[in-house]
């Protein structure tokens, strides 16, 4: 009897195991024959929570990827906590992702002190940190990180940009630069300096700074207008950017405009501040600016409309951090593509270290990502483009970093 | 409760404590690390608040004090870090002193706004002295391992050792307090004018509970900073200064094991909210914090005391 009985308790144990098991082996955690599971952190609430959209966007994508069939015939399963854009809570919960979640790889954690927090971490555990969303340079340092990885052009590339195109248009540039006083205003500042190189001392008159927690940089524009500036380098967040060039247009100041990206939207700047008043900015894009009238009868777009409309309709359609979610949950998509039925995670990350030339709906016509075992800065593609009062034109060439 | 059976309940709750590493996971043993680091602050801020009866909104600048200092020790200097959490403890005792002195003058909401200020400002003051703190990017710091060779995760260990420095702040708050000098602390609270005239000099009593208030809460960052191994001004926003006062007030004003109630409470119940709704958990966080004040007024520990006093009547008039 008692054996009998613990024959029944032995097998149900190994027909529990034999379900267990293969959910948990060691060789690739997060994977099972129907799923792949994600990881994310996003800043859901507190002092960022602006960005919290994209992690938003991203599990949307995500479900119409499953809804469609999945990856290889797996689903994501994709799992995204609130950070609250607090390093201590990104590494608690990147913890609990990695540890008790066992996700197979980690995806687009927001935030530079945040993916900071975790970067040692994540390279002692050999979990793929891929396409962090995050503008510094250190990300792209394969030696040292190897299962670490960016996304988005760095603020310092893009600051090189405009040196260079600055250098050649405007030999006796007196340049005023105004630039928000922290890791991302100064990645700017210097990009530009060293893009300028020994012309740097001689060009630039005037930097001026500001708090994010400024209430106005009325006081800055016009310093920098005192200073003689003929060139102005806007190193501003949206709401600071409306405020210049309103303020600039008010007082007459009429320097070539150079406005950073990460304020390029016309919704939400370029409007506001007033389209006559924005007439005649450059700034540098690697994406299609959504509210860009040119693309409206664009493809790429429209799919991108119809998706938000049908997985995501609480999502702004006039903020670009939907469209960068999208954009980047569908280089994870290829990624995994390419993965085919191993999901180990050293696979996951050789697939990342190996796009070649792919391109994206939302991403400007012509800009490739590529990326390699030495290389881990997926996108280093930018053009430059002039406002004319009505749509981004661009112009010039592609601006390609790698090869620089 | 007698003093046998409150002996017996700490002896218990400490024996569960050192078994708990080799029972539950790495990422777990973390979180608990991360509780003890927080009871550690609510302590402090308990004997100012809930002993002292002056508010402060803003002791997350002294967890960040302590946090920097040790962390600026490690990165700059190499100093061996228990001797940074000392550097930390008694920095953050002359800084709270010395924010104590001025904030004699002001009571009540008076001292909440200009501590409130403190909370304010310390993220910018971070990111100035740039060279020391390394900005907005923060410092990365190494996680220590076991010494001597003990065979624990760096987990384990991170967590025995909090634990340990746990003990001793404890075990020295409740010796301060349930002394002459918590009598005068607490009689200054109840009522400032009385306890003049019996002779408690008022103005050093006050000063003297926001230096050791802050020396707490520093120790604790202190910690904090070694458990995380990275320092960053956006870890020390104002936030942090409230979760702080709600933990204290949930644990239980006034009362020392409230610190380790009122610690579980802001470790784990924010994760719960996020579990049972991803599209508002600070809602839920919400309903939680008004349904425990409105069960339990007196903070959790207030109702255990509460619970245990009405058995103990029931056991005495059973015999009876």
């Amino acid at each position: 009897m008692t054996t009998m009985l613990s024959r029944t308790v032995l097998s149900a144990l190994v027909a529990v195991l034999a379900l267990v098991v293969p959910a948990t082996a060691a060789d690739t955690p997060g994977v099972t024959a129907t799923e792949v599971k994600i990881g994310n952190t996003n800043p859901y609430s507190g002092p960022a929570s602006a960005y919290g959209t994209i992690g938003k966007v991203i599990g949307a994508y995500f479900k119409k990827v499953n809804d469609e069939g999945g990856v290889n015939g797996r689903k994501i399963n994709y799992i995204t906590y609130d950070d609250a854009y607090s390093p201590p809570k990104t590494v608690e919960m990147v913890r609990k992702l990695v540890e008790q979640d066992q996700v197979a790889a980690l995806f687009q954690t927001l935030g530079t002190p945040t993916n900071s927090a975790i970067h040692k971490y994540m390279n002692q555990q050999k979990v793929p940190h891929l396409f962090v969303a995050t503008g510094a340079t250190k990300w792209n340092d394969p030696k040292n990180f190897p299962w670490t990885m960016g996304w988005q052009p760095n603020y310092q590339t893009e600051g090189r940009i405009y040196a260079q195109y600055i250098m050649k248009n405007f030999p006796d540039a007196k340049i005023g630069i105004l630039y928000q006083n922290d890791d991302y205003g100064k990645d700017y500042r210097k990009g530009l300096h060293d893009g300028l190189g020994e012309h740097a001392k001689k060009m630039i008159v005037m930097e001026q700074t500001y708090e994010v927690t400024d209430p106005t940089i009325d006081s800055q524009i016009v310093n920098l207008k005192n200073s003689g500036a003929n060139v102005f380098f806007d190193v501003t967040i949206p709401k600071f950017a409306v405020q210049a060039i309103k303020k600039a247009h008010d007082i007459g100041w009429k320097p070539a405009h150079f406005l950073n990206n990460v304020s390029s939207s016309l919704a939400t700047v370029l409007k506001p501040a007033g389209l006559e008043a924005s007439k005649g900015l450059i700034t540098a894009l690697y994406m299609k600016e959504i509210t860009d009238p040119q693309w409206k009868n664009d493809k790429g777009y429209q799919d991108w409309v119809a998706f938000m409309k049908k997985y995501y309709p609480d999502g702004a359609l006039d903020d670009q951090g939907n469209a960068f979610g999208y954009t980047v949950a569908q280089a994870m998509v290829q990624v995994l593509k390419q993965c085919g039925n191993d999901l180990s995670r050293e696979n996951i990350l050789k697939q990342a270290e190996n796009l070649k030339n792919a391109e994206f709906p939302l991403l400007l016509p012509g800009i490739k990502v590529n990326t390699g075992p030495n290389d881990h800065a997926p996108i280093e593609q930018e053009q430059l483009a002039k406002f004319d009062g009505e749509r981004w034109a661009t112009f010039g060439e592609l601006y390609d970093a790698s090869k620089k | 409760m007698s003093a046998r059976a409150r002996a017996s309940v700490v002896a218990v709750v400490l024996a569960a404590a050192l078994a708990l590493p080799f029972f539950v996971s790495n990422f777990r043993v973390f979180q608990f690390t991360q509780v003890a680091v927080y009871a550690i602050a609510l302590l402090g801020l308990n004997m100012l608040t809930g002993y002292n009866g002056q508010i402060s909104l803003g002791h997350g600048a002294f967890y960040a004090l302590g946090a920097y200092t040790t962390a600026i020790m490690i990165d700059h200097w190499n100093v061996p870090y228990p001797l940074t959490i000392v550097a930390a403890g008694v920095l953050c005792l002359v800084a709270g002193f010395l924010f104590g002195i001025p904030a004699l003058r002001l009571e009540g909401l008076y001292l909440a706004l200009a501590t409130f200020a403190l909370a304010l400002a310390i993220p910018q003051i971070l990111k100035y002295f740039e060279h020391w703190t390394g900005g907005s990017q923060g410092i990365v710091l190494s996680k220590p391992d076991a010494p001597w060779g003990l065979k624990l995760s760096a987990d384990q260990w991170l967590y025995f050792f909090t634990l340990a420095v746990l003990v001793v702040l404890f075990v020295l708050a409740r010796n301060l307090l349930a002394g002459r000098i918590g009598r005068a602390i607490v009689a200054i609270r109840d009522n400032p004018i009385a306890a003049q005239a019996m002779g408690v000099n008022t103005a050093l009593y006050k000063s003297l509970t926001f230096g050791v208030s802050a020396a707490y809460t520093g120790v604790a960052g202190a910690l904090s900073a070694i458990v995380i191994a990275f320092v960053a001004p956006d870890a020390f926003n104002v936030f942090l200064s409230i979760t702080f006062l709600t933990g204290i007030v949930i644990g239980g004003l006034a009362s020392i094991s409230g610190a380790i109630f009122g610690a579980l409470f802001i470790q784990f119940v924010p994760n719960w909210a996020q579990d049972i709704s991803k599209a508002a958990p600070w809602a839920i966080y919400g309903i939680f914090l008004i349904g425990f004040m409105y069960v339990m007024p007196f903070g959790i520990a207030g109702a255990i005391r509460l619970v245990a006093a009405r058995a103990a009547r029931r056991g005495t008039a059973a015999r009876a």
